[in-house]
């Protein structure tokens, strides 16, 4: 009979600290988040008739948004799949909390 | 209610209300005032000269004065205190041996009136016109004001205590400005005051001044309201004097309008003494004088003040100005919160604690959850409910005695002046009668017996006759937890005998509502616009579809669905005549649409109800197909899916998208009460024997039942041996647990399924179960084969003794019967030791229901006020009142749920019912 060794091997992954473990992106239950163009904030504040604040926000450290590279007041564009009413549009505004 | 209005105008100065030149019309100082009959209680002005206007104009010109623009709030400062105040108070006395207020005392008649017949010094109006004035008294001594020491402790930590800057280096000082500036204007107030906070807890640490290098000592709070500064207790001077040397522009960083709110201000110099209009004295039938709690609390500042500003004076030495300047500290302390920790509240000579000022406005019983938030109103009734089906959906019954009291105004014109007359003349005691007169002047005289002839004779049109509540009226029934908008509903009044309030069966649903000692809650509207609304809005027949799943709540129940079933279903053949019968009964007088022939069907009586054109294709409980066509039924027959409330009801929902809702209630009113007739007719009873097995199926149920039992006892042996093999991520012996369960319930499916199968199919009880009336195949199981096994926590029940659930039992003993299964029937009888268990899960179920409703209702209140203001825009957006959006789509598909079909919009249903 071998004596087992007490230390067993481990083998260790480095992450960047920015990236995450775990792409969330890619789970079915999060939805597809863009960045919207000058342009088309301009459009959609005026579609509405308000100004940037009047949208609901989301915090620059979310993790739906890491890979967009955003700044605070960018509008972020939300596209929910609804299995009854097809897709649904959903606006965010970027904040830092 | 008069008595509590005096006391309510309290601390209005702390408050200053800008009013904005928005407003369309401004009150003139002394503007004609006019009163219109019949709209005596609203107050008008004149706005041209007797300009010939119509009467609703002036009321809705009226309706705005002024507009709130905005709302600043601050701290009054010494300066302000005296220049509002009417009367400076000198002595601790009340009244002189007379009995009159002293001048300069607490009850000076300049500080307003609480006599009637007397008139205010200051404004020359009479009781409940005068709303009070203001005093002040001059403090021998600056007084700590309790509720500012948190604010007056941040400012000294902030500061220095040598020249009075803040501790922040002097170039740093307008980018702190610019940053709580910017995060304002982007984020808000609320963001703001995060902002300030965190600044003020870096200072806190600060050792040196930055501008002239003094050392600061670290400041902390001795409650109840000291602040040491190291060892040393400083002085509410030496505090004031700290504060007054910090400047404007350094208090704007701590979040202080200096023109408001200026921090040496929290020390108090002078006091600001309240109205006495908000703490009137009582007389008691003694004819003694009992003052009101913060009177008693004043005159002990007053008393203690004096005594300070004498032996300050006479020089007396610094022990005793100390110990009088901490009483005085302690009074003015009780007088804004009695309620102190580490204070001994001051008390009545009976021992019970004064009310002072923060007891007045906080918790239940203070100012705003009573008196803000808790409105009373009159003409509301409240009692026990019981049912009567005969009574009309959207009526209420409501006994004579309740229509007594319950009265309505009726303003009396030319043409019904004889017709008010007569209910003057019955007077108070005789239904319907009348039991107030109102004068156009707004005087109310109360009709007796004597009084009744002269207020005949001088009844004339401009009068308002208060008659007793009669059949028609409006009223609006409502029942606690008004969780839903259908909590609250307009009904008719119909006066009936009997001391209990009377709702139609059919209506319970949307109430929540049972009679087993259920009381609910009435309300008559008293004026035209509060009637209109209420008929508009609040209706029963507006609440038929619910806005939660677009079906109708309110529908058929328990014997209209079986009665119907019935007719339906099983009367194939009725005579004529006896159709014709049960129609009128249910208040149907027109039969063409009965087929003439000797003999018709349940389904032809049936259809009568219907629309002459309503086309319907659906499916019963059972699945099997429902074809209406042209107000006929050609397939299938009635039950619960069809005409229940409650989530289901589809014909219902059918015709009230056809027909409305008026045509739903009177279709559905006659439908229930045909069910009930029908019932009358054949008679229904449910008895014992309708849950008889015939023999074999008995035998069947037991063989079942020792498999079963056979096959859990192979479980546990094998467990035993060792030749159980455990589930992913469970022990062995859950592994067993849940073979079990799962074998054990398996058991009960199958004897139910026995039971479906042999029971007798045409009892009353079974066609409850199949109408969905009442009941279901379950329980019907429970009755005719086993109970099943009694689930605690999802687990058999385990608990009980070490390793048993009862000691009758072998420790270790994993038997079905040892732990929790029921293999009687509720018929045959439960065995002691069975109906222990399902005394167990019984008692787990009224806990855990008892638990739940003050949770669930706590968690539903907090989400209703958090939505109370969300709106759907026309744009189809969501937004909150500040007009943020909250949803770009309602719903994120913009769908009205009272408008569809459970949530859905059947496209097929409307091409195959339209012709
Ligand atoms: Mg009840
Ligand atoms: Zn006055
Ligand atoms: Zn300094």
């Amino acid at each position: 009979m071998t004596a087992e060794s007490p230390v067993r091997p481990v083998t260790l992954t480095m992450a960047k600290k920015t990236t995450t473990v775990y792409d969330v992106t890619k789970h079915h239950l999060v939805p597809e988040h863009k960045k919207l163009s000058e342009k088309d904030t301009e459009e959609l504040l005026k579609d509405y008739s308000i100004t940037a604040k009047e949208l609901p926000k989301i915090l620059s450290s979310d993790p739906a948004i890491q890979h967009l590279d955003v700044k605070e007041g960018d509008i972020i564009k939300i596209t929910r799949e609804n299995p009854h009413s097809g897709n649904s549009l959903f606006y965010r505004r970027v904040t830092n909390g | 209610m008069a008595k509590d209005d005096t006391e309510e105008t309290a601390e209005e100065p702390i408050v200053a209300v800008k009013a904005d030149k928005k407003g369309t019309l401004q009150m003139p100082e002394s503007a004609p005032k006019e009163v219109i009959p019949g709209l005596e209680g609203l107050e008008t002005v004149k706005t041209e000269p007797a300009a010939k206007q119509d009467f609703s104009q002036i009321a809705f010109q009226q309706s705005i004065h002024k507009q709130v623009d905005s709302i600043v709030f601050g701290v009054l400062s010494p300066k302000f205190i005296k220049k509002m105040a009417s009367a400076k108070i000198v002595t601790p006395e009340l009244y002189d041996s007379e009995g009159y207020p002293v001048d300069g005392g607490l009850m000076d008649l300049r500080l307003g009136v609480i006599d009637p017949g007397l008139r205010c010094k200051t404004c020359g109006s009479r009781l409940k016109e005068c709303i009070g004035h203001f005093g002040y008294i001059e403090l021998a001594r600056p007084i700590v004001h309790l509720k500012f020491i948190r604010v007056i402790l941040t400012v000294l930590r902030g500061t220095c205590k040598e020249c009075g800057r803040i501790l922040i280096p002097k170039e740093k000082i307008a980018k702190s400005k610019e940053l709580l500036d910017r995060i304002d204007k982007e984020e808000g107030l609320d963001s703001r005051r995060k902002a300030v906070h965190a600044i003020i807890e870096k200072l806190k640490t600060t050792a040196k001044c930055p501008h002239c290098n003094a050392k600061q000592e670290k400041i902390v709070i001795e409650k109840p309201t000291s602040f040491m500064e190291g060892e040393r207790r400083l002085s509410p001077i030496e505090v004031r004097t700290r504060l007054e040397k910090v400047p404007d522009e350094d208090c704007e960083i701590f979040g202080l309008n200096t023109k408001s709110a200026r921090p040496e201000w929290m020390i108090l110099t002078v006091l600001a003494i309240p109205p006495v209009t908000m703490r009137p004295s009582i007389t008691l039938e003694t004819g003694e004088r009992s003052e009101d709690d913060l009177t008693h609390k004043l005159g002990d500042v007053v008393r203690i003040n004096q005594r300070l500003f004498e032996n300050i004076n006479a020089g007396a030495p610094e022990i005793i100005i100390e110990d009088l300047w901490d009483l005085l500290q302690y009074h003015v302390t009780t007088f804004f919160d009695n309620e102190v920790e580490q204070l001994p509240p001051a008390r009545h000579r009976s021992g019970q604690p004064l009310k002072t000022l923060t007891e007045r406005i906080k918790s239940k019983e203070g100012r705003i959850r009573h008196n803000l938030a808790g409105k009373r109103t009159n003409f509301c009734a409240r009692t026990v409910i019981s049912p009567d089906p005969r009574i009309s959906i959207n009526e209420v019954g409501v006994p004579k005695i309740m229509a007594m009291k319950l009265t309505i105004p009726e303003v009396v014109q030319p043409w019904n002046t004889e017709y008010l007359k007569k209910f003057i003349q019955r007077g108070p005691h005789i239904y319907p009668g009348a039991n107030y007169v109102i004068r156009p002047d707004g005087r109310k005289k109360r009709i007796t017996d004597e009084t009744k002839e002269a207020a005949i004779e001088e009844l004339q049109p401009g009068y308002v006759v208060e008659r007793h509540l009669m059949d028609g009226d409006i009223a609006i029934f409502n029942r606690q937890p008004s969780l839903h908008r259908m909590s609250m509903m307009c009904h008719r009044v119909k006066v009936l005998p009997g001391r209990t309030l009377r709702l139609n069966p059919a209506v319970c649903a949307p109430y929540n509502a049972d009679f087993d000692g259920d009381e609910m809650n009435l309300h008559i509207p008293q004026t035209e616009e509060s009637r209109a609304e209420a008929e508009i809005l609040m209706d029963v027949q507006t609440q038929i579809i619910s806005p939660r799943y677009g079906l109708s709540i309110i529908g058929c129940i328990q014997d209209a669905i079986s009665g119907n079933y019935l007719l339906t279903k099983n009367i194939t053949k009725m005579p004529r005549h006896q159709a014709i019968s049960l129609l009128i009964s249910i208040g149907v007088t027109e039969f063409s649409r009965l087929p003439n022939k000797e003999e018709v069907s349940g389904n032809e009586v049936f259809a009568t109800l219907l629309p002459e054109d309503f086309n319907f294709v659906g499916e019963t409980k059972a699945h099997e197909p429902i074809v209406i066509k042209n107000g006929k039924i050609t397939q299938g027959y009635m039950d619960e899916v069809t005409l229940g409330g409650e989530g289901s009801g589809f014909l219902l929902r059918n015709i009230h998208q056809r027909y409305g809702s008026q045509a739903t209630i009177d279709i559905l009113h006659k439908m229930f009460k045909l069910g009930a007739e029908v019932l009358m007719m054949t008679g229904f009873s449910s008895v014992i024997s309708d849950t008889d097995l015939p023999q074999i199926a008995k035998e069947q149920v037991t063989t079942i039942l020792d498999e079963a039992e056979a096959e859990v006892n192979a479980l546990v042996a094998s467990f035993n041996s060792g030749n159980i093999d455990a589930f992913p991520g469970r022990s062995r012996k859950e592994t067993l647990e849940l073979k079990i369960l799962e074998v054990l319930n398996r058991t009960r499916n199958k004897a139910g399924a026995v039971v479906k199968e042999n029971l007798n199919k045409s009892t009353d009880t079974a066609i409850m179960v199949a109408s969905g009336a009442r009941g279901n195949n379950l329980q019907l199981a429970q009755m005719a084969a086993l109970v099943g096994q009694q689930a605690l926590r999802g687990q058999r029940i385990h608990n009980g003794f070490r390793g048993r659930t009862l000691s009758c039992f072998k420790p270790g003993d994993l038997s079905p019967e040892a732990h929790g299964f029921i293999r009687s029937s509720f018929k045959k009888g439960l065995s002691p030791v069975e109906f222990f268990y399902g005394s167990i899960t019984g008692r787990d179920s009224l806990m855990d229901t008892a638990l739940r409703t003050p949770k669930s209702g706590y968690l539903y209140r907090r989400l209703a006020n958090a939505m109370q203001d969300l709106k759907v825009e026309y744009d189809n957006t969501v937004r909150d009142a500040t007009g943020k959006i909250v949803q770009f789509m309602y719903g994120e598909d913009g769908l009205d749920v009272s408008r569809t079909e459970n949530g859905k919009i059947d496209v097929q249903r409307i091409i195959d019912t339209t012709e």
